[in-house]
């Protein structure tokens, strides 16, 4: 499992991000990563080790070309942080949509309210 | 049934917004309420809310604990900066897990929306990279994994429980 602060920290970066998002697709070599970005290749490899060494991203050899692609443990561990908000607060107003409801009905109908 | 949007704003911003069938009182009440709150501020299935403090006036403090039963939990802290009922709070808090993240701001509007009400949650970070990292599982680039996730974990089970409550 990586570190989370390091993986945090890798994913504070839109083209990296954006790099991840590309993933999500599938696999990529580095040049397949250079077209759509506008970015050189340099800067695309040090976004793509910075991705590695969070351990977000793996990449295998194939001959002279290393291609990558998202690591499912990396992604995992932080879409349970980061998913937590989300989640949570979607969950938490479901649940206070029928709170909500129980005090209407308790204030339309005070005495069934207070017998349920 | 309105959908929860979640989005940024600026380098600092995170809006949530939520309608719900139920006027600004009530709404208001089931954020300042421990009572209410208990019921429904839980997170994840299967959590409980076993310490719920919330001294609703300026300056009060908030305290909530979570514990998903089995000697796992955390807890948020935070104060109140701003009440003005039924519309509008004004909040610190910080999650400890159980280092303390950095403070969130938070404001909360209700407006009143047809007979329903309309919140509007503004979350403050401290710096964008706070906000980053929050925000890191990449919902700005497409990237619904948490989203698809969350329909498909929770529409099913709404749809039970309305069939049940019917």
């Amino acid at each position: 499992m990586p570190d989370l602060d390091t993986a945090f920290n890798a994913l504070a970066d839109p083209t990296r991000r954006a790099i991840l998002a590309r993933l999500a697709l599938g696999e990529a070599t580095v040049m397949e990563l250079v077209e759509p970005f506008e970015v050189t290749q340099p800067a695309i490899s040090r976004h793509l080790k910075v991705l590695e060494v969070a351990g977000l991203i793996v990449r295998r050899a194939e001959g002279t070309k290393r291609p990558c692609r998202l690591s499912k443990a990396g992604l995992e561990a932080i879409d349970q942080w980061l998913g937590m908000l989300r989640e949570a607060l979607a969950r938490n107003y479901d649940r206070l949509d029928a709170v909500l409801a129980q005090i209407n009905q308790e204030q339309m109908n005070p005495e069934k309210g207070e017998t349920r | 049934m309105s959908k929860m949007t979640l989005k940024t704003e600026g380098d600092l911003y995170v809006v949530v917004t939520r309608r719900f069938a139920a006027p600004p009182e009530a709404v208001y009440r089931a954020h300042t309420e421990p009572k209410l709150i208990e019921r429904w501020m839980l997170g994840p299935e299967g959590w409980t809310m076993p310490v719920c403090i919330n001294e609703a006036r300026p300056g009060g403090r908030i305290r909530y604990e979570w514990s998903n039963g089995k000697g796992g939990g955390f807890y948020l802290t935070g104060e109140f900066l701003e009440l003005e009922p039924y519309s509008r709070i004004v909040h610190v808090e910080r999650m400890h897990l159980p280092d303390p993240t950095p403070d969130n701001h938070v404001e909360t509007r209700f407006e009143a929306d047809g007979t329903g009400t309309l919140m509007t949650m503004r979350m403050t970070l401290p710096d964008v990279e706070t906000r980053s990292q929050m925000l890191a599982t990449g919902m700005e680039h497409g990237m619904e994994a948490s989203y698809v996730r969350l329909e498909s974990v929770v529409e099913p089970e709404l749809a039970g429980s309305q069939r049940r409550s019917q």
